[in-house]
């Protein structure tokens, strides 16, 4: 559609320098209307009287006791109230206001919010006064990007008499625009784009091999070339020689529960509370952290043997747990030293 | 009531927001803008929910004066500029201060402000007939 072309142009050269020939064009069809009538010779469809103001005080919640009685005015603030057309519209509106509109809607800027209001009360209204109006076109802005959209200012002046004598003033101002697309909220972002993402390792060169070694289903810990020890995690030199050198053995796979800790809260995406996280002493001696799997997890307990296997869980990512391999209730007499939160967190892992 | 003097503040007037307040000042302000009464077209056009219509607000920004002022006060100029909407559910709290007083007439700053922020702002002009205690 060329009507959506041109407002995309208008609004990109609202952000950048000058101003594209389409939009000076819209705005020199706009200006010319400034100065015209918007209303000529209108009447208001009913003479002020006690039922409008009553439902007026009612609406609002205004008990001021100068709004009833013999003596009653209206409130001063009811006066574009009795200007209004109504379902039945605006007899009195120009030709000229209705250009001006029907231009706007065609350029895109099809919704209309008010703004502004600007009233000034020459004498008080009551019960009977005949309601007369005109109205000029008093200016259009050029085009303004707001938080709604992207239009143009419309203001009004009104000139309100009763009983032919004036009776107050009526400034208007109205937006005229193209609504802005409505962002998804950030919370809501968050949810699509973290629903199920397991986090993913840190993967550097000191622990590269590690990871290669899980791709393969193979649990690899360093040893020490100079002094034989084996250590886990992964780390660039040996913390009994200190040596740099080093090559690897791989694991059996065998081990027992060391510690644990079943995480209740706080939930994470992409883990299902509560699971088992356990601190495993491997066959060789050292120790890793990776989930406890193919057992409740309040049935976890210190002492439990367990055996490595590798996990795909998903596309890109295989991590090592460890599942139970004797019968459950064989392992709870094994229950030996308490398990602590600190024993498991400190030695960091894949959990 | 004392004279009022520029500095002097009004008590704070809570508006709760409600459906019911937003469509009755709608119609009796005879303003049939479907975004005042049908949540549906509302949303259509963009907005979240029906929301209340510059009239009402105008209306309640003069009440707020002439509730603090008496039925003696007279308004004569009421000038408001509206921002974030109001909504259904929401509560629009009025305050407002004396900012100039000459003569019998003084001018009131009002402001409205929702949990949005703030819905209106305006300045009211009201002329106090001399030794009109409430």
């Amino acid at each position: 559609m060329s009507g959506t072309r041109e407002r995309d142009a208008r609004a990109d050269g609202a952000a950048g320098a000058g101003v594209p020939a389409e939009q000076a064009l819209l705005l020199g069809e706009l200006k010319a209307y400034e100065g015209r009538a918007a209303a000529e010779a209108g009447q208001g469809k009913d003479p002020v009287n006690e039922p409008m103001i009553r439902h007026w005080c009612e609406a609002l919640g205004d008990t001021n006791p100068a709004y009833t009685g013999p003596e009653a005015i209206a409130p001063p603030t009811m006066l574009q109230a009795w200007t209004m057309g109504g379902l039945s519209g605006h007899s009195a509106r120009s030709a000229a206001y209705e250009e001006l509109f029907a231009l706007l809607d065609g350029a895109g800027f099809t919704s209309v919010v008010a703004t502004d209001c600007e009233q000034e009360y020459l004498r008080p209204l009551r019960p009977g006064d005949a309601i007369t109006f005109d109205a000029v076109i008093e200016s259009v802005s050029g085009q303004k990007t707001t938080k709604l959209g992207t239009g143009h200012f419309v203001t009004t002046r009104m000139d309100v008499q009763s009983n032919g004598e004036p009776a107050g003033t009526h400034r208007f101002r109205i937006l005229k625009y193209a609504p802005a697309r409505r962002e998804p909220k950030p919370e809501q972002k968050q949810k699509q784009k973290s629903k199920g993402q397991r986090p993913r390792p840190v993967i550097n060169r000191d622990n590269a091999g590690f990871w290669a070694g899980v791709d393969r289903h193979q649990l690899l810990i360093q040893r020490c070339t100079a002094c034989r020890t084996l250590r886990f995690p992964w780390l660039p030199g040996c913390n009994a020689c200190g040596s740099d050198q080093w090559d690897t053995v791989e694991a059996s796979g065998e081990g027992t529960v060391y510690s644990y800790v079943v995480m209740h809260h706080p939930p994470f995406p992409a883990f299902d509370p509560p699971y088992a996280v356990g601190l495993v002493e491997l066959a060789e001696g050292v120790r890793m952290i990776s989930n406890v799997v193919g057992v409740a997890p309040d049935e976890v307990r210190i002492g439990m043997p367990v055996r490595a296997e590798f996990r795909q869980v998903d596309a890109e990512l295989v991590l090592p747990v460890f599942r139970p391999t004797t019968a459950v209730s064989d392992a709870l007499s094994g229950a030996g030293r308490t398990a602590d939160v600190g024993s498991a967190t400190e030695a960091g892992g894949v959990a | 009531m004392k004279d009022p003097r520029p500095g002097d503040v009004l008590p704070p007037l809570e508006i709760p927001v409600t459906r019911t307040l937003i469509v009755a000042g709608a119609l009796a302000s005879r303003d049939y803008q479907d975004v005042h009464h049908d949540a549906e077209l509302a949303k259509e056009k963009g907005s979240p929910d029906i929301f209340m219509n510059i009239l009402t607000t105008n209306g309640l920004v003069g009440r707020y004066v002439t509730d603090h002022f008496g039925p003696a006060a007279v308004l004569r100029n009421v000038k408001i500029r509206l921002g974030a909407p109001n909504y259904p559910g929401d509560t629009m709290v009025l305050t407002g201060a004396v900012a100039e007083v000459e003569g019998a007439t003084a001018r009131i700053d009002v402001v409205g402000t929702n949990g949005i922020g703030k819905h209106v702002t305006g300045t009211v002009t009201v002329s106090l007939p001399e030794g009109a205690d409430a």
